[in-house]
Formats: C-alpha cells, structure tokens, sequence
C-alpha cells in the first residue's frame, strides 16, 4: 500500500501538537490521582470552563489567550484549592464512591450552568495570528499550533521542576507514598490535598489557554475531554508523569490518524476503544498504587 | 421499617393518580416518576446492594429502546416479541459487560469509567448506521390497539409503570431476604472477606449486572410504547445514566424504596424549580447536581435514611482520618 507521506506528516505533526495539550490536561489528573487517589470527574467540565474564561478574557476584555495564562492559571488554582478544602473534603467523608459522585455533581452543575448563562452556541475567537503558519520545508503547521505545543511543554516541565525540587513537591510525594507517615513528621495532609487539587486545576488552565486559539467552546466540550484525559492518565499509567506525558503525544497522533484515513466519527470510537481495551487488559498495572 | 411503611403509603397513594389527575400534563409528570424510579431501582440492584457504580446505565437503556425500535420498524416484529428480545438482549449485554468487565478484576472508579465508556461507544455505532437510524432516531409508526402494545388511553401505560414499580420493589425485597442477595451485600461490603467466605464475586456481580441489564431494557421497552421515539443522544447519552444513578443515591442506596423517594422527590424539586425559573435549559439538572452534593453532605443514607430509625446502610467509618 502507498502511503502518501505529504498527507501523513501533517497528520501526525498536528497529531503531536494536539497531543502536547492532552498531555498537559492528563499530567493534571494524573497529578490528582497519584496524590488523593481520587478520580476527578469535573475536570473536563474545569477545563470548559477556563475555555470560557479565556474566551472571555479576549471578546470584552481584549487579552490575548497567551497573556492569560498569567491570570488563569493563579486563578484556577485558587478555585481548584477551594473546591478540595471547602466541597470535596467535606462532602466525600473519606470514602472513594463518594469523592467519585462528588466530582461528578461538581460536573454535572459547572456544565449544566454554563449551558444556561452561555448557551450551546459554539463559540470561537479570531486573533489576528491564527491562521499564520510556518513552513517546516516537508509540512505546513499553524503557528498557533506550534506555541500550543512548546507552551505545553514548557508548562510540563514547569509542573515536574516544582514536584521534584521544591518543599511542597516534596511534600505532595511524601503524601502520596506514605499519607500517615506524612503527618507525623509535621505535613499538613489536607492543604497538601488542596494545593495538589489546586495545581491540578491550574494546569487545566493553561491548556485551556494553549487550546482555544485553535479550538472552539461550547457547555459540552468538557465531556469530549474528559475522556480522552482519563485514557491518557490509563495508557500512561495512573500517576505517571512520564507516561501521562507520552501517552497524551501518542493518543494525539492515533486520533489525528484516525481521523484522516476513519472519518471523525470512527476515529473517535478509537480513543474508547483503546481505553476500554487497557482497563480490561493492563489492570495490575492500574491497581499497583491502589492495593 | 418505617421507611418501609412510608414507601407503601407512596406506591398506594401513586396508584390513585390516574384516577385522581385530570391533567394529562400531571399524568405524563408521574408516568416519567414512575419510569425514573424503576430505572433507578435496575441501578440500586447493582449499585446499591452490590456496590458497583455504573457511570453508563443508559447502555441498557437504549439497547432496550433500540432493540425493539429496531425489531418492530425494520424487520415488523409484533411489539411484545420485540419487547421481550429487546428485554432479554439487555440482559446478556449486562451479563457480557460483567463477564468482560469483572473478570478483569475492575472495580471502584474504573468500572464507572469503563462503563461510561461502553455508553459511549454504543452511543457513537448507533449514531454511524443508517440501519439503527443514523442519528436522526427511530419512529415507531403510530398503530393504537392492544395487539401493537401502544393504548388510546394513557392511564393504561401508567398503570403498568406503577406495576414495573412494584415489581421492582419485590426485586429489592427478595434481595434484602435471600441467599443470592446476602452475597451481593456482603461483596458490596468488602470483597475480600467475601471471596475468603467462599462467595463467587465473579459470578454474583455477574448475576446482578445481567438483571439489572433486564431491568433498564425494560424501561427502554416501556419508554419506545409510550412516546414511539427514541434516538441516539437520549438513549445513550450521560443523562440517563446520571438520572439512574442520582435518583438511587439520593433516595437511598441499597434500600428498597430509595429510589421511588428519590424519583419522587428529585422530580418535585426540578418541577417546582422549572416553574419558578421559566424554562431555562440546564438549570434544573445543575440543580440536580446541587442535590447530589447536598444529598451526600448531609444525607449519606438519602431520604430513607432521613425516615428510618436505623440507617439503612451503615457506611464503614472513614479511614480518612
């Protein structure tokens, strides 16, 4: 079989650059989970609404996307922190279903108030740079696309910087391990609980400030997502920040390639179908930090 | 026992409406109660005795709807044969994902998961094939009489919600009194200990998700006779598997009238709430999302916790210390 390499780089260069921000997205899920052990089923619905707060940032306020990862990102943090301490903590009352259907409600009112304040009108911005691309020689990619990726990146590398070299990283690792143990040398558990929750949310923001110059938002778009996030965290192992990273590249380039020889439709099962296929199949491998 | 009494009084009182109601909006309200209810009840068999959260109940749902949509109009099969296949096609789907599902050993938050995501793959087949209506839906061609299972008169099709009811009431009864149901609570209560007692956690959770399966297909079944409808979205989509589980936790998990209470009470709240806000789209589920939360602040044994004595369900105390 040919394969037309002119239509397949593009795919999977555009694959790459989608794959950076599912990456950033799951590197926050998975930072939650390997921490609280908690699967947070709002953040989809996080990420929709930061979608709509950069939206907003730029249609009645005129800041670019790019500048407001300096205000969401602090933002979303807080919110992120205060959801923890002041919802989830409270209302799970320690057991796992309950943080489970807590996060859910939290989904089910962020999505269902943004569906009435904002309406399912698909919503898009128009910058002055967003059609702008840059020719790599063998592939055209949209310059948008490009500062998506590298921002991801660096905002990756900004997360594990802080987790390995700083006092609280080494606290959040130090919760993470062994939680008992870190509260009798002195760690106050439930603000490391917090500040993870929070760090979490705030790399939502970021990626919601990566993606919308080259995405849309409406109410729904969380759901899309947190699907996708929970394959990521899956394939790359629950915690695993290596792996939420490669595997966010590799589901990037699976759907862009889906999609190009699939049609969008099928190429979406695909993302499903793998997931379900590594829950049934890799499930020691899920379970390690649970048992 | 007095939440017992109390859900009696309600199915009783339930029974009249039809006789009661002239309105047929009112009529319509307590059929869509009574529906929710039987379908919450299909979720606390699972769930509720058996500890399994399913995230993506709406793919029983809609195999029922679909399975009998799909046999009457493309291959005219009578509509209670069609029923019937429909209603037994839920099960072995249910007893499928069960097999697939729990051999593997998944269980707390990925079996959620994991079933959100069979949701969402029949979701997206169903909408690809023009077979299965290509997300347009499917219309059951309107045909009244007894022999097409679609009734002139709609007190007929509530009465036969109410039955579903009751019916679901006997299931949770025979759960709470038999054999098969003490193993489903003693796995709901830690499967460890369970296995170490000899208990097959394989084949019980199997068995509960098989009639479970049954029970939300017949819902489906029942919700295609009634409104000769159905499509892709709403059959399959995360708002029924959200009303399945929601009127279960919040009436009461595990409990025999928990999720007629829940049913009832949730639906009374988002009426009510419809009625002062106008009818603004999303904010009576955002509401029923506020319940949720509440419900689990404050209400860890939902309504029927807040009408018996002892707690229906005593949750193992936190670890959380």
């Amino acid at each position: 079989m040919m394969v037309n390499f002119s239509l397949l780089l593009p795919a999977v260069l555009n694959g790459v650059t989608t794959g950076a921000i599912y990456a950033l997205i799951a590197l926050g899920l998975t930072l939650i989970y390997g921490v609280l052990h908690i699967i947070n089923f709002a953040h989809g619905s996080l990420l929709m609404l930061a979608l709509y707060a950069a939206f907003f940032l730029y249609t009645l306020a005129g800041i670019d996307p790019y500048v407001a990862v300096l205000i969401l990102v602090p933002a979303f943090f807080v919110l992120g922190y205060g959801l923890q301490r002041f919802v989830i903590q409270p209302t799970s009352h320690g057991r796992d279903e309950n943080i489970l259907l807590v996060t859910l409600g939290l989904a089910i009112i962020i999505d269902n108030l943004a569906l009435w304040l904002w309406t399912s009108t698909t919503r898009t911005i128009d910058t002055s740079y967003a059609f702008e691309v840059i020719d790599l020689g063998f592939a055209f990619i949209p310059l948008p696309k490009i500062i998506a990726f590298f921002g991801a990146l660096a905002f990756a590398a900004l997360l594990w910087a802080l987790i390995t070299f700083t006092d609280l990283g080494r606290a959040i690792r130090a919760v993470a391990r062994e939680r008992d143990g870190a509260r009798l040398v002195g760690i106050r558990v439930e603000h490391v609980y917090a500040m993870t929750f929070g760090i979490g949310t705030a790399a939502v923001a970021a990626a919601a400030c990566f993606l919308l110059p080259t995405f849309y938002v409406t109410p729904q778009v969380g759901y899309a997502f947190v699907l996708v996030a929970f394959t990521t965290v899956v394939l790359g192992g629950m915690g695993s920040f290596v792996g939420a990273l490669s595997a966010g590249l590799l589901l990037g380039i699976v759907e862009s390639l889906g999609g190009l020889y699939l049609g969008e439709s099928l190429g979406q099962l695909g993302i499903f179908v793998i997931f379900i296929l590594i829950l049934l199949f890799r499930p020691m491998g899920l379970f390690g930090a649970r048992a | 026992m007095t939440a017992k009494i109390a859900g009696a009084v309600l199915l009783a009182l339930l029974f009249c409406v039809p006789f009661a109601v002239q309105s047929e909006f009112w009529l319509s309200f307590w059929l869509l109660v009574l529906m929710y209810a039987f379908l919450g009840q299909s979720w606390n068999v699972l769930g509720g005795y058996g500890g399994q959260f399913s995230f993506g109940h709406a793919l029983f749902f809609g195999i029922g709807a679909f399975g009998t949509a799909i046999l009457q109009v493309r291959h005219g099969v009578n509509a209670y044969a069609a029923g019937a296949i429909a209603i037994a096609l839920g099960a072995i789907v249910g007893g499928a994902v069960g097999l697939l599902v729990f051999r593997y050993r998944l269980r707390g938050a990925y079996f959620a998961l994991v079933t959100l995501a069979f949701a969402e793959v029949a979701r997206i087949l169903i909408s690809s094939f023009d077979y299965t209506g290509s997300g347009f839906g499917m219309l059951v061609p309107l045909a009244r009489g007894v022999a097409n299972f679609q009734f002139e008169d709609r007190r007929v099709f509530y009465v036969i919600a109410w039955v579903l009811v009751v019916i679901g009431a006997l299931v949770a009864w025979w759960l709470e009194n038999s054999r098969f149901g003490a193993r489903l609570m003693a796995v709901r209560e830690n499967e460890d200990a369970a296995q170490a007692l000899g208990i097959d956690l394989i084949r019980t959770k199997v068995c509960a998700i098989t009639l479970s399966g049954a029970m939300a297909a017949t819902v489906g079944v029942f919700y295609v006779q009634n409104f000769l409808f159905v499509d892709s979205h709403l059959a399959f989509g995360p708002a029924m598997s959200i009303e399945a589980l929601l009127v279960s936790i919040i009436g009461g998990m595990g409990t025999m009238f928990g999720p007629l209470f829940g049913a009832v009470v949730l639906h009374a709240l988002g009426e009510a709430a419809k009625q002062i806000t106008g009818n603004a789209p999303g904010l009576n589920l955002a509401f029923y999302g506020l319940l949720l939360i509440l419900a689990l602040r404050f209400l860890p044994n939902g309504i029927t916790g807040l009408l018996s004595r002892h707690p229906a369900r005593r949750s193992p105390e936190s670890t959380h210390a």
